[in-house]
C-alpha cells in the first residue's frame, strides 16, 4: 500500500511530466477506503440513488453536456482523441444508463458508489483493488510492448495510449477498460479510489467524488 | 546552445513524449483552446435547437493519446463543420418558426382566406403534437355559409396496437 494517503484525505497523484507539460491542467487525486464493505448496497445508498435518479429527468441529461464539469470532461475527451458523441464521458453514460433502465441502483455497492459519486458531481471515479497495486498508481503514456491484465490474456496496449499505471504496468485506459485483476471487486477489501480531474474542473469537484464514493463504500447498513 | 542540447536528451529518455518545437507545442495548446471553444458552442447549439439538431458520432477513435498538431488541426476543422451545420439547422428552424407564427397570424385574422389550412404546434417551436387547423363552423352549415375558424387540435395519437 502506498504510504501517501491516510485512507481518507484525498492526496495529488502523479502524472508523468511529458503528460502534465503538454496537457496543463491533467491532474490524478486519489485516496484509499480502508475498509471497503463490498457485497450488496446499503439501503441508504440506495435511497440516495433513488433521490438523485428522482431528480434526473431526460430533460437533465439533454442539458448535462453544457454544464460545466461535465462539458470540462467533453472538451478533454476531444483533445485526447476521444469522441464524446461516441464514446460519451462516464457521467453522460451514467445519465444514460438511468434513462435506459430507469433507476440508477443496481444493487451492487461498488457499481452504485462510483455512479452516486459521479452523478452528483459530474467527476468519474475509478477503484482499484489495493491489495493488487505495485505502488503508486500513475498517469502516462504507455511504453511499446506493455500490456493490460484481462482475464486469463493481457491486451496489448499501444505505445503512447494514455494510461493508468502502478509500479508493475498499466492498470487501466485512460477513461477506459480497467485490468480485471486490478479493478475492485465485491468483497470486503481495501479500495484505492481515483480520479482524473482535467482543466475547467475545481478540485473541490474531484475532491467531494472521491469523499462521495469512499463513503458509501464504507458505510454500513 | 545549452537549451537546446538538453531538450534532445528529453527527447531521448522520453521517446513516446511528443517531439516538438517549442513554437509546435504552443500551435497544439491554441488548437485545444479552440476545441474546447467549439465543444461549449456546439453544446449550447444542440440544446438551444434541441430536439433537432442530431449529433453523429464519429467512427471509434484509437483511445486516449496525445494528438499530434496534424489530428488537432481535424479534431478542430471536424467540430467547426459540425457547428456551422448545427447553425444551419438553428437559423433554418428559426425562419421556419417566423413564418409560421405571421401564418398562424393571418389564419386567425383571416381564416375564410386559409380555408382547410394546418399548422402544426412544433412549427411554432412549441412542444406537442396539437395542430392549428381552419375548419368550417357546425360542419357543412359552416361550409355553405364561409364560416371558418380556428381550432387547436391537441394530443399525440395513440400509438398503434402491437
Amino acid at each position: 500500500m502506498s504510504a501517501a494517503s491516510d485512507g481518507d484525505e484525498p492526496v495529488e497523484g502523479t502524472v508523468a511530466p511529458a503528460l502534465a507539460a503538454e496537457l496543463p491542467g491533467l491532474r490524478l487525486r486519489w485516496t484509499v477506503a480502508a475498509d471497503a464493505l463490498g457485497g450488496r448496497s446499503p439501503r441508504a445508498l440506495k435511497r440516495r440513488l433513488d433521490h438523485v435518479s428522482q431528480r434526473f429527468r431526460g430533460a437533465d441529461a439533454v442539458a448535462l453536456r453544457t454544464r460545466p464539469v461535465p462539458r470540462a470532461y467533453r472538451a478533454f475527451f476531444r483533445q485526447i482523441g476521444l469522441d464524446p458523441d461516441a464514446e460519451p464521458p462516464p457521467a453522460e453514460a451514467v445519465a444514460l444508463q438511468r434513462l435506459m433502465r430507469g433507476e440508477l441502483h443496481s444493487g451492487d455497492r461498488l457499481a452504485d458508489a462510483l455512479a452516486l459519486a459521479i452523478l452528483e458531481t459530474g467527476v468519474p471515479v475509478v477503484a482499484f483493488a489495493e491489495a493488487q497495486l505495485a505502488g503508486d498508481v500513475t498517469l502516462r503514456a504507455a511504453t511499446a510492448g506493455e500490456t493490460l491484465p484481462t482475464g486469463d490474456y493481457a491486451h496489448d496496449v499501444p505505445a503512447g495510449r494514455l494510461v493508468l499505471a502502478d509500479g508493475a504496468g498499466p492498470v487501466a485506459i485512460l477513461f477506459g477498460r480497467l485490468s480485471d485483476r486490478h479493478a475492485a471487486g465485491r468483497e470486503r477489501a481495501a479500495v484505492r479510489l481515483v480520479a482524473i480531474q482535467v482543466p475547467g474542473v475545481p478540485v473541490a469537484h474531484v475532491d467531494e467524488a472521491l469523499w462521495l464514493a469512499g463513503d458509501a463504500l464504507t458505510e454500513v447498513d | 546552445v545549452e537549451r537546446g542540447t538538453a531538450l534532445v536528451l528529453i527527447d531521448q529518455t522520453h521517446p513516446f513524449a511528443p517531439v516538438a518545437a517549442p513554437d509546435e507545442a504552443a500551435a497544439r495548446r491554441t488548437l485545444r483552446a479552440q476545441i474546447a471553444r467549439l465543444e461549449r458552442e456546439l453544446g449550447d447549439t444542440v440544446l438551444a435547437a434541441f430536439p433537432h439538431v442530431r449529433q453523429q458520432p464519429g467512427p471509434r477513435g484509437s483511445g486516449p493519446r496525445i494528438l499530434t498538431l496534424g489530428e488537432l488541426e481535424r479534431v478542430r476543422d471536424e467540430l467547426a463543420d459540425r457547428l456551422r451545420a448545427a447553425r444551419v439547422v438553428v437559423a433554418r428552424r428559426a425562419e421556419l418558426e417566423e413564418r409560421s407564427r405571421m401564418l398562424l397570424e393571418e389564419m386567425l385574422r383571416e381564416p375564410e382566406r386559409h380555408k382547410r389550412v394546418r399548422l402544426p404546434v412544433a412549427d411554432l417551436g412549441e412542444r406537442g403534437c396539437g395542430a392549428y387547423s381552419v375548419r368550417p363552423r357546425l360542419g357543412v352549415i359552416g361550409m355553405l355559409m364561409g364560416w371558418w375558424h380556428v381550432k387547436l387540435s391537441s394530443g399525440c395519437p395513440e400509438p398503434a396496437p402491437a
